[in-house]
């Protein structure tokens, strides 16, 4: 069965280490270009429709920052 | 399908654990550390022991592990963890206690400690986290530093005739009589952090059942020691480390 996924990142927790983007086996995530307030490049969901919500990002994430929802369709 | 209608509560799968405080971590980006406290916070949750465990962190980055997870903690001197987890688990035998030691914490200043706690079989959790260098004070070397690596003592590499050869602790605490369980594992991918929760958990469960210490290594990365970002550290510690240092059970009982 097929699944739809999104995550949700607390951004301003985010240290742009990009541990998260290599796991991540639908290339679903990427660092931002923009900084946060602590001026790490933050992670963001820049193609959603790919996110599948297995939750590998958010499993390796050192700093607890995503959060993973996901539907079956 | 519109992304607001996926973030919804009733489909949330994963989240950060209540037991870890909204405190932001202080460790470098990317860094094991934050991976591990992790683990540990889900294992205490999941088994519903939150006001039965006390952690005892050491001296090293993890040092302020206290300001993290929502539990009772003290504070060892450096290399002393195991032996204040001793007195805290015969003083309190309910409790379920565990020492987060790093390699310079655990392998040198505090060799003397670890070796005996576990030789006498004591009740309790030892997390051991191996990043083959002193994070905390810049990077110098550490017992379990390995041949050729360069650090801030070893700048050409450490070398056996200087510096004397790596040290693979947790192979010689698995001889010991006292351990019931010792494992290498590490947290560089989602199935490698699986592993090591399940070898978390068992080491918890075990420290109930009096059937001695048990200890969990878990090969770890110090990017700003090793000088290297922190995607390409994880590469390096699996090119590295893993060859020196295999993952897997070392003893089992
Ligand atoms: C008695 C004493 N000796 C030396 C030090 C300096 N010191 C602080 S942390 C540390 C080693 C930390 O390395 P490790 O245990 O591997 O932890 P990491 O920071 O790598 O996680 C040393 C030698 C100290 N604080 N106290
Ligand atoms: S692993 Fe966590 S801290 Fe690192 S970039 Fe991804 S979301 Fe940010
Ligand atoms: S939940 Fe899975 S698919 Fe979605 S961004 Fe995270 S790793 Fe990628
Ligand atoms: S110095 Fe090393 S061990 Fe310490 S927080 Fe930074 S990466 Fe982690
Ligand atoms: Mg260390």
């Amino acid at each position: 069965m097929a699944t739809q996924g999104a995550i949700v990142v607390d951004k301003e927790r985010c240290k742009g280490c990009g541990v998260c983007v290599v796991n991540c086996p639908t290339e679903a995530i990427a660092l931002s270009h923009e900084v946060n307030g602590k001026g790490y490049n933050f992670l963001s969901l820049v193609n959603p429709e790919k996110c599948i919500g297995c939750a590998n990002c958010a499993t390796v994430c050192p700093d607890s920052v995503i959060t993973v929802y996901r539907v079956k369709i | 399908m519109d992304i607001n209608e996926i973030i919804k509560p009733e489909n949330k799968v994963y989240g950060k654990t209540p037991i870890l405080k909204d405190n932001i971590l202080h460790y470098c980006p990317g860094c094991s550390h934050g991976v591990v406290h992790k683990i540990i916070a889900e294992v205490i949750e999941e088994m519903g022991i939150q006001d039965k465990t006390i952690g005892i962190s050491p001296v090293g980055c993890s040092v302020f592990a206290y300001n993290y997870l929502d539990i009772d903690w003290q504070q060892a001197a450096h290399g002393r963890a195991p032996a204040l987890a001793t007195a805290t688990k015969r003083l309190m035998p309910d409790k379920y206690v565990f020492t987060y030691q790093g390699d310079g914490d655990l392998a040198s200043i505090g060799t003397a400690e670890v070796m005996h706690a576990c030789n006498r079989g004591e009740n309790i959790v030892i997390i051991f986290i191996n990043n083959a260098i002193y994070g905390m004070t810049g990077g110098q070397m550490a017992p379990t530093t390995l041949l050729g690596q360069v650090t801030a003592t070893t700048p050409y590499g450490r070398k056996a005739e200087l510096n004397g050869y790596p040290l693979k602790i947790t192979e010689l605490i698995a001889q010991l009589e006292g351990t019931c369980y010792v494992t290498r594992q590490s947290v560089q991918n989602p199935a490698a952090v699986r592993k090591t929760k399940k070898a978390i958990r068992k080491a918890f469960e075990n420290s109930m059942m009096k059937k001695g210490t048990s200890f969990v290594e878990v090969v770890s990365t110090c990017n700003s020691g090793w000088k290297v970002p922190p995607v390409q550290a994880n590469k390096w510690m699996e090119e590295n480390m893993f060859p020196f240092y295999p993952l897997g059970d070392m003893k089992d009982r």
